[in-house]
């Protein structure tokens, strides 16, 4: 009930309840990782025996690897951060083309486009990977075939991976930066052009800063869902393996609690990342995962 | 003068044409395309080396092998149980945030709300194992209580990947239930109560058919990312996750089957559009809205 109408105590109470055990639920995982980080013992489980930072300093000499001497996590994370540029830099052009496709361009076929580009979204990220994998190896085998050539890009790798996760992030920046577009005020533009303004100028001095919470915002949230994409890149893979890839190698052998270091550190960075987006006032709305 | 000499109706195609290119490259080549090849791929048989034939092979496999259809069944009927319990969970915080909470504080709660899914699912997982594992915390917890004489192992049970995919699923059913829920006008509430309306009735005939859009929406969202979710099922089931993106990958990558894994494949695409459309279908709602929303 709302508040205006009165409330049974026992409905008050229950509420209060409830929101207590959903924020438990909420954060007890998270909770569970960061303290779990600093845990004295090989692996991270009961009982607390200690405060340690083993497993962020730790290196072969303490007999203990921590996460700034673990040189494959360390190079894992830089894979994933590559890969999360090049995603969110694509992702960012193709958003921005498809935004003023949509919302300026007039066609034939145009309402047909803009449901199509939904798609990506309502596909199993997998069926994405494997699709695109099994796409990719085919035109691979044709130019070795017929020309000889030999296309190494189009084998399991990075260069997959980049595509498989912009297919659908593409999708999630055209929605951001179409909707702030729409929402524009023509006669600006029309007032600048009438004072002489070219369409480059007006492009440049007017639509662009106004776009540009939108595009900040967009390109967070591609990085952010790049960082984390798991089925696509699983299906993609190749010798260079992303963060999420390694850790969930890792986490199926029991693996030591460098894992905790270096899942708080991905909680800070994400917690950064987000508080400076809300303060610049651009949508805290996260899309992770698919 | 050069600017005069050109159409003004061509300059306006070569933009158009400029702006469609990358739209048409993104969906052609890493949608459309790639997706036919999965159909192809997954209608032919291998008969010799690099030898092949059409054929309904790999279909007939996966009706005639038990285990095959019925891990797909499983997925579809534990995605669709994780969806409801998600609707159910998150449905009274979306009022908590869009109706109870004043001001501020319902802003708040709701970034709150949405700061562990900034962080990935990896890691969100790598919590629920330290939590649940025989030798985790809340089994000590239990053994400290009283409750149990030995640690219980509570991973790798069904109930636990239901948890999994819950938790994971939660944000995408709270953003657009708040959203329908906040453009709820408030004295409708309170002229049905002075009507005297219970709370069960104003729920049924006012709250539900207003927020309709938003709960489908949630719903074939989560549905969606449920029943093609890889990491929850394989972590927190272990070997008895039986989930059908598993048998997916065992197909492509482990027995490099592609032919069998695009019939898979496709079999899981099926199940989540027809899903996705008959979601449409009861609502009443159209796709582009619904994705809007999320």
């Amino acid at each position: 009930m709302i508040p205006s109408l009165p409330r049974p105590i026992w409905l008050r109470t229950a509420t209060v309840a409830y929101l207590i055990a959903f924020l438990a639920f909420l954060f007890l995982p998270l909770a569970v990782v960061a303290v779990f980080a600093f845990n004295d013992a090989p692996y991270p489980a009961p009982p607390w025996r200690g405060f340690t930072f083993d497993w962020f300093l730790g290196n072969a000499a303490l007999g203990r690897t921590g996460l700034f001497a673990d040189s494959e996590l360390l190079g894992s994370i830089w894979t994933s951060c590559i890969v999360a540029i090049c995603v969110t830099a694509l992702s960012a052009l193709v958003g921005m083309t498809n935004a003023f496709l949509i919302e300026r361009g007039r066609f034939r076929g145009k309402q047909a486009l803009s449901i199509l580009m939904l798609a990506p979204l309502v596909i199993p990220g997998v069926i994405l990977g494997i699709s695109i994998l099994a796409f990719a190896s085919r035109i691979a085998d044709i130019a070795d075939d017929t020309f000889g050539l030999e296309l190494d890009f189009l084998r399991p790798g990075l260069p997959l991976v980049v595509l498989g996760q912009f297919s659908y992030i593409a999708t999630i920046a055209t929605l951001t930066i179409s909707a702030r577009l729409r929402r524009f005020d023509r006669t600006l533009e029309e007032a600048a052009l009438n004072l002489g303004a070219s369409k480059a100028a007006v492009f440049r001095t007017i639509l662009l800063p106004y776009l540009r919470p939108a595009l900040l915002g967009s390109a967070a949230i591609s990085f952010l869902m790049s960082f984390a994409d798991f089925n696509t890149t699983l299906m993609l893979v190749g010798a260079d393996t992303p963060l999420t890839v390694m850790m969930y190698g890792r986490m199926r052998e029991g693996a030591t609690p460098v894992l905790n270091a270096v899942s708080l550190f991905l909680m800070i960075a994400s917690a950064v990342l987000a508080l400076t987006l809300l303060r610049r006032g651009g949508s805290p709305r996260a899309k992770p995962a698919q | 003068m050069l600017k005069a000499a050109i159409d003004p109706r061509w300059h306006g195609r070569l933009a158009l044409g400029l702006l469609l290119a990358p739209a048409l490259l993104w969906l052609g080549a890493l949608i459309i395309l790639p997706h036919v090849d999965l159909a192809v791929l997954s209608l032919r048989e291998r008969v010799g080396p690099r030898q092949y034939v059409a054929s309904l092979a790999q279909y007939k496999t996966f009706f005639a092998e038990p285990l095959y259809w019925h891990v797909f069944l499983r997925t579809a009927v534990m995605s669709v149980i994780a969806t409801l319990l998600t609707l159910l969970l998150a449905f009274p915080i979306a009022w908590i945030i869009a109706k109870l909470a004043r001001g501020r504080a319902g802003s708040l709660l709701f970034i709150i709300c949405l700061i562990p899914f900034w962080v990935s699912e990896t890691v969100r997982t790598l919590g629920w194992m330290i939590l649940l594992r025989e030798s985790g915390v809340l089994p000590a917890l239990l053994v400290k209580l009283g409750l149990t004489a030995m640690p219980v192992e509570l991973l790798y049970r069904d109930a636990t990947i239901l948890v999994g995919l819950v938790y994971t699923s939660l944000l995408f059913m709270v953003v657009p239930l708040v959203s329908s829920l906040e453009s709820l006008d408030n004295t409708l509430i309170e002229a049905a109560y002075d009507l005297g309306a219970g709370g069960f009735a104003i729920l049924r005939s006012i709250v539900i058919p207003h927020a309709a859009p938003g709960i489908t929406a949630g719903c074939i969202v989560v549905f969606m990312l449920t029943l093609g979710n890889y990491l929850t099922p394989t972590l927190l089931g272990g070997k008895n996750s039986q989930w059908f993106t598993e048998q997916i990958y065992t197909q492509f990558i482990t027995r490099f089957n592609w032919e069998q894994g695009a019939a898979f494949g496709f079999l899981l695409l099926a199940l989540s559009t027809a899903l996705v459309i008959l979601g449409l279908r009861l609502s009443g709602q159209r796709f582009g809205d619904v994705m809007r929303r999320t």
